[in-house]
């Protein structure tokens, strides 16, 4: 039998609760009465504001211009007017500028055209990435453009497709790949003329065989030079290096891009979006979300706009069956719990999930166990960390690597003495960077 | 026989380790600086850094090189600029500085009169629950009660008092400033220890604002400033602040007259 692949060191196997929302088929929002655009929706620099209160907009216009070399620019969703400016907090704990905009009643309907893409040159397709900006989703948000700008030194033989989605609950990705699988697709030989890859790959995790299924199909059927791996199901295999490893078998040093071995990483929704943008001209501002949890009495994948009120997607999906003790803005493992659901979606909200009451744990000193060393993925000593952090001892914490964590929550997951790792490591970074 | 064998054995050889050590010591010894031999023994000798060096014998060998200035160091005080510049040779502005700072949380929110956004459950650490909304009270300026501060600081400082709320022994406080650069939210504050009364708010919020998430917060309504000019309060962005220097003889009616009552009596 063949060994099927997945990457080495560490990785945990959490219950993939994908059940929820796994057979609901993409649906879109009705028209919410207001959106809140905001205008760091990115890794990087936040967006300048190109309007202003009582503007009016178009449905795709460029209303945030980028503002650095690492920043992307912002699009309204809808035609509408400019109701305010208002400094919002993100899911995330990100704190910025916000366009308040209410939509007109009748929206202009989606153009017909289309671009026959095989014309353009690779500088071309990337600028146009950058004008429609398009940002990673699969939750990163990183801005595409930058990360496909090679630099000349550098060679790329493969571009590998993040078909994974290893976070539980998550279905986004899912239903993309079943229902937008030919763009996707396609998506990704664009990519890989602008990254000049020889080889695509898309690695798919074997608790999706339909989608393994159907994306084969299509490449037989378009004749597309692209292979589909199966992969076992460990998370986090999503992440950059865990799915090179899985997959090309390279492992990125420490302090390194996927760009240092020869490869770029992109996930399948982000191939999706760049279809749309360059083929149907559609800048990013609509992705599909996946609510879903224990608490949401009709768990759904929708097409919302982007700065859609997590209120309204809740309403669209019957509200809560229960009381939910959590709601968190992405997947259980790496997402951001939050709390005011009048907070915006924004180009990098994968999942919106309610979650009910939990057992609660006491967290007891560490057990010096080993656990959470097994566990972690980049074989970092967390408990080690933890007690740097913990007493105060920053410059040491970054010492032991502490800049390579992933924050990918294995570790938490597995300590039997229930210790918040994964928060400590954040708050680490941040007061061991503020020392420098 | 072979223990009596051992014994002289060892000591002999501890006998000639000792003179070649003692030969060393007076041969090959590095000659210190006079100055930073005067220097060192009057330092506080806690090591908390605040001057920027190592330590305190560090920032000694700098000052006596003349590569540092005198007066980094905060713990001494006016005391030890004085003694050092004594040493130095040096003249030092006796117009300066010689009112003693000390930490002091200017905040006197809870759970019972602030309200909060959401509730937090994590590691005991202020900074730990900044990262998470800036905190879970609704105002962002609030001490968090988590005790970062307690923490770092060096001389053991700071406790928490029976209500929860975070104090600072005055007589142990030297000034170092370690708690105000760990605090997240910026209460911790650098007071004069002469002040009479402190504004206890860190919020320059506006006055609705304070009032939707705060009963005891600073609304910025100018009653003390206004009505009593000789309160030595003054009013800056919605916060007011109270000066020891300027004429203070109305203070105790303005704190009594402070409509949410954050005027308070050291
Ligand atoms: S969160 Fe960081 S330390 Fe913990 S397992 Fe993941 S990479 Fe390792
Ligand atoms: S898993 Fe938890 S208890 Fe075990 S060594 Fe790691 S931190 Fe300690
Ligand atoms: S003063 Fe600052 S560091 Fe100290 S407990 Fe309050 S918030 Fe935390
Ligand atoms: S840490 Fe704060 S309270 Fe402690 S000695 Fe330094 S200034 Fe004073």
């Amino acid at each position: 039998m063949q060994r099927i692949p997945t990457f080495s060191k560490g990785g945990v196997h959490p219950d993939d609760r994908k059940v929820y929302s796994r057979s609901a088929a993409i649906e879109r929002l009705p028209m919410p009465s207001e959106l809140i655009v905001a205008l760091s929706q990115h890794l990087g620099a936040p967006a300048k504001a190109l309007k202003a209160k009582g503007d009016t907009v178009m449905k795709g216009e460029k209303i945030g211009e980028a503002s650095g070399f690492i920043s992307s620019d912002v699009h309204s969703p809808v035609s509408g007017s400019i109701k305010e400016i208002r400094k919002v907090t993100l899911a995330n704990s990100v704190q910025c500028d916000a366009f308040v905009i209410v939509p007109d009643e009748v929206q202009p309907a989606d153009p017909e055209e289309t671009v026959d893409w095989q014309s353009l040159d690779g500088s071309e397709l990337l600028s146009s990435i950058k004008d429609m900006g398009i940002v990673g989703m699969g939750g990163a948000t990183f801005p595409a453009h930058v990360k496909f700008s090679i630099p000349k030194d550098k060679k790329v033989d493969s571009f590998v497709v993040n078909g994974v989605e290893c976070e539980p609950y998550l279905t986004a990705d899912y239903r993309i790949m079943l229902e937008k699988g030919e763009q996707a697709l396609e998506g990704a030989m664009i990519v890989a003329k602008i990254v000049k890859a020889e080889r695509v790959i898309v690695g798919v995790e074997m608790n999706k065989p339909d989608c393994i299924d159907h994306l084969k199909e299509i490449v037989k059927e378009k004749g597309y030079p692209i292979e589909i791996v199966g992969l076992k199901m460990k998370y986090p295999q999503g992440d950059e290096k865990q799915l090179l490893k899985a997959i090309l078998n390279r492992e990125i040093p420490s302090g390194k891009l996927p760009l240092d071995v020869g490869a770029v990483v992109s996930n399948i929704g982000t191939c999706n979006a760049i279809y749309e943008a360059i083929v149907l001209k559609k800048s990013l501002y609509e992705r599909v979300i996946s609510v879903t949890g224990e608490c949401i009495a009709n768990p759904k994948n929708v097409l919302a706009p982007v700065g859609t009120k997590m209120s309204d997607l809740l309403d669209f999906c019957g509200g809560f069956s229960k009381e939910p003790e959590k709601l968190i803005s992405g997947g259980p493992m790496m997402g951001f719990s939050f709390f005011d659901t009048e907070t915006p979606m924004t180009k990098g909200s994968s999942g919106l999930l309610a979650l009910g009451a939990q057992k609660k744990y006491r967290s007891t000193a560490c057990l010096n166990c080993g656990r959470c060393v097994a566990a972690c993925p980049i074989a970092l000593m967390p408990a080690k960390l933890y007690r740097y952090i913990s007493n105060g001892e920053y410059e040491e914490a970054m010492n032991t690597s502490l800049m390579d964590c992933k924050e990918c929550g294995c570790c938490a997951y597995v300590c039997p003495a229930h210790l918040p790792l994964v928060h400590t490591m954040k708050t680490g970074k941040k007061l061991g960077r503020k020392k420098k | 026989m072979n223990i009596v064998m051992a014994i002289i054995v060892v000591a002999v050889l501890g006998g000639i380790f000792g003179f070649g050590l003692s030969f060393a010591e007076k041969r090959l010894a590095v000659k210190k600086d006079p100055k930073v031999l005067a220097l060192e023994p009057i330092m506080p000798g806690i090591n908390c850094g605040v001057c920027g060096y190592a330590g305190c014998a560090a920032y000694a060998a700098a000052v006596a090189l003349g590569e540092a200035p005198i007066g980094l160091c905060s713990p001494g005080g006016p005391d030890l600029v004085a003694k050092m510049a004594e040493i130095m040779g040096e003249k030092v502005d006796a117009s300066g500085e010689t009112r003693r700072k000390v930490a002091h949380v200017m905040c006197r929110g809870n759970v019972e009169v602030s309200s909060k956004g959401y509730e937090y459950e994590g590691l005991e650490d202020c900074n730990a629950a900044f990262l998470l909304f800036g905190g879970d009270y609704s105002c962002k300026t609030a001490c968090l009660h988590l005790g970062s501060c307690i923490k770092v600081c060096p001389t053991d400082a700071i406790s928490r008092d029976a209500e929860g709320y975070i104090i600072v022994d005055e007589q142990k406080c030297i000034s170092c400033e370690k708690c105000v650069q760990i605090c997240p939210t910026g209460v911790m504050h650098m007071i004069y220890e002469d002040s009479e009364y402190a504004i206890e708010c860190n919020s320059h919020e506006p006055g609705g604002k304070v009032r939707k998430v705060c009963t005891v917060g600073c609304i910025g309504c100018k009653i003390c400033e206004n009505k009593y000019p000789e309160s030595g309060c003054s009013v800056d962005k919605f916060l007011a602040t109270f000066d020891q220097t300027s004429p203070h003889s109305q203070i105790a009616d303005a704190a009594e007259a402070c409509p949410t009552k954050c005027i308070i009596k050291r």
